[in-house]
């Protein structure tokens, strides 16, 4: 089958002009390709890490205990305890789970937290908040604060409350100025406003405060404890499977982001559908292309044929010959807008630096081997037709031609 | 002289009904081991159909066809394809070459497609033919840079390659100025009593009939001479 390659190889560069156009029209076809692989793979990371970037990937929360009931003998209810506007129960010994958590293979940090509700007031002005205790040197553990910092520090100590832009300027606050917290505890404090945030989003930038974990111990009077821990991953597909992982691990009810977020992953699931059509048709022009092109080789080259069957070779020789010209424009064209994707994709910042406004395209999520690949199969397929076409050539029609 | 091939009672009808033509009608020819024939004939006689036939490119409406103790009718198309690369060669009017080769690959193609590569020893006959041939010089010159006579003279240098048995000839001249049809004749002279390869010629030349050791005269369909 050497001999059938060198037979493929010299009618390709037999006509260099008619072989580089084929060549160049699969090789754009791959471009859009590859192409659509980034953007649709950038634009999935881009809104997961808008929307779930932020926020805990596994949480761990205590379940609060039912009611308390008073039951007679006789099984009758004499005295139910109404439930309160606070929640009540703790993670008692999260400082026991804290390690073993954050040992957990694919775990990037883990946040132990006190939350609860409370009202800001400043003079007259009153604003209700969630109210979001956490450990001092780990506030940008879940969401990226330091990031968002737009006046101030996020660094949180013993009397400092850090604010969303929305709520400050309700407030009429500032950076070094204080505002009274009472929690629903009823227990308050006078905080100094050490930073301001601004995320974009509204609920966080207008109802989010964040304290020190010491501080919210006496606003919520949570002496030992927390109420919940937050826990972010370094690969966010990988929360279901590791939050089974801590289940089992310790036993407490870890739950996964994408328990709360089925509109969000039918989402993100039709878009990466609507990719695949794209890239579906990107490799149907392939096909066509090849087809088409090979097809009028086929036709150009009867006589030839005819000359080859009539000196012996058999019907399997042309079908291999066909096919491989086809599996050659297939891999060269694939290599070249594999390339070519690629160079062009180079000047767009990576998936760590997407902005809102820039187009979301990740170089890493090119698929350039599995575009070749399938460009090289496409273009086998496409060949089959022409080449079993050729090897059905009758010599004696062929030569007469 | 012992026969390399046997065709008896051959006939090839084209269509049917009453668009049939009745090419070949009951056509009976032995051609023996080391003979130079000439098919003589008018247009239209049948010469190019028996050609096809004895080549094996074609199979005939009826009849019984044999060489070298191979029954050519039953035969497969593989089986039909792989005798003709090792026992038959073909030059053609309009020597059929492949435009984008050499001289040299077009002349060892018939055996390197039988082994799946350019063996040296296959290039070493090829280089050997080509020089018998007077085309020393040409080896490795594109065939479009050749002129007619010596595209012919490629053509026959690939049709004797496999050394086959038979060489099946269609108006090998006819396309060609009388000093080079001189030329190809003498060669194909040389190669028949050298290598004692039989050698089937249609031609409409006297001249180059007058060559051949036998003339075999077919008209409307039958061999009549």
């Amino acid at each position: 089958m050497l001999y059938a390659l060198k037979i493929a190889a010299r009618y390709l560069t037999a006509n260099l002009a008619q072989t580089a156009l084929l060549v160049t029209g699969v090789a754009v076809g791959v471009f859009i390709f590859i192409f659509m692989s980034a953007l649709i793979g950038g634009l999935a990371e881009f809104i997961l890490a808008r929307t779930v970037g932020d926020i805990s990937h596994i949480t761990i929360e205590a379940e609060d205990a039912d009611p308390a009931l008073l039951i007679s003998p006789k099984g009758q209810v004499l005295f139910v305890a109404e439930p309160g506007q606070t929640r009540t129960a703790t993670l008692a010994e999260a400082a026991t789970w804290l390690p073993l958590i954050a040992g957990v293979p694919g775990v990037k940090a883990v946040s132990p937290q006190i939350t609860g509700a409370g009202f800001l007031t400043r003079g007259a002005q009153v604003s209700q908040v969630s109210v979001s205790g956490v450990e001092p040197g780990r506030e940008s553990a879940i969401l990226d604060l330091d990031g968002y910092m737009v006046e101030g520090s996020a660094r949180l100590g013993s009397g400092l409350i850090v604010l969303g832009r929305e709520l400050a300027d309700d407030l009429s606050l500032s950076v070094g100025q204080s505002v009274r917290l009472q929690s629903s505890n009823g227990i308050t404090m006078v905080l100094t406003l050490s930073g301001i945030f601004e995320t974009g989003n509204g609920s966080m930038d207008k109802a989010r405060a964040f304290v020190s974990l010491s501080s919210a111990r006496t606003l919520f009077a949570m002496p030992q404890g927390v109420t919940r821990i937050e826990i972010k991953l370094f690969d966010l597909n990988a929360a279901d499977a590791t939050a089974l992982r801590i289940r089992a691990l310790t036993g407490l009810d870890a739950v996964s982001w994408t328990d709360g977020a089925a509109q969000l992953m039918e989402a993100l699931n039709a878009q990466a559908q609507t990719g695949y059509f794209l890239k579906g048709f990107a490799l149907l022009t392939i096909v066509i292309g090849v087809a088409s092109a090979l097809l009028l080789s086929t036709y150009r080259r009867r006589p030839e044929i005819g000359i080859m069957r009539a000196m012996g070779a058999p019907r399997a020789f042309v079908v291999f010959v066909f096919v491989t010209q086809g599996a050659l424009v297939g891999l060269l064209g694939g290599i070249m807008g594999a390339g070519l994707g690629y160079l062009a994709l180079l000047p767009f910042p990576p998936r760590e630096a997407f902005r809102p406004g820039t187009l979301p395209l990740d170089i890493t999520q090119g698929s350039y081997g599995l575009a070749i690949t399938l460009t090289v199969i496409g273009a086998i397929l496409a060949s089959i037709l022409p080449a079993r076409s050729a090897a059905k050539v009758d010599p004696v029609t062929a030569i007469g031609q | 002289m012992s026969a390399l091939l046997e065709a008896k009672d051959l006939v090839k009808t084209f269509g049917s009904g009453e668009a049939a033509t009745h090419v070949l009608r009951g056509l009976d020819l032995t051609l023996n081991n080391g003979e130079m024939a000439a098919l003589l004939g008018p247009s239209g006689s049948g010469k190019s159909t028996l050609l096809t036939i004895l080549g094996t490119l074609m199979k005939p409406t009826s009849g019984h066809y044999r060489m070298l103790d191979h029954d050519l009718i039953t035969a497969d198309d593989r089986a039909l394809t792989e005798f003709r690369n090792r026992h038959i060669g073909f030059v053609f009017q309009f020597h059929n070459l492949l435009p984008d080769f050499s001289a040299l690959e077009n002349v060892i193609f018939p055996t390197a497609v039988r082994e799946g590569r350019e063996t040296p020893a296959a290039r070493a006959r090829g280089v050997d033919l080509l020089v018998r041939m007077g085309l020393a010089e040409r080896i490795h010159f594109p065939t479009a840079k050749l002129s007619g006579g010596q595209k012919q003279r490629v053509a026959v240098a690939r049709a004797l390659m496999n050394s086959p048995e038979l060489v099946l000839a269609d108006e090998p001249t006819g396309n060609l100025d009388r000093a080079s049809a001189l030329q190809v004749m003498d060669l194909i002279g040389q190669i028949n009593r050298e290598e004692g390869t039989t050698f089937l010629i249609s031609t409409h030349d006297d001249k180059i009939a007058a060559a051949c050791q036998r003339q075999i005269v077919v008209a409307d369909g039958l061999v009549t001479g």
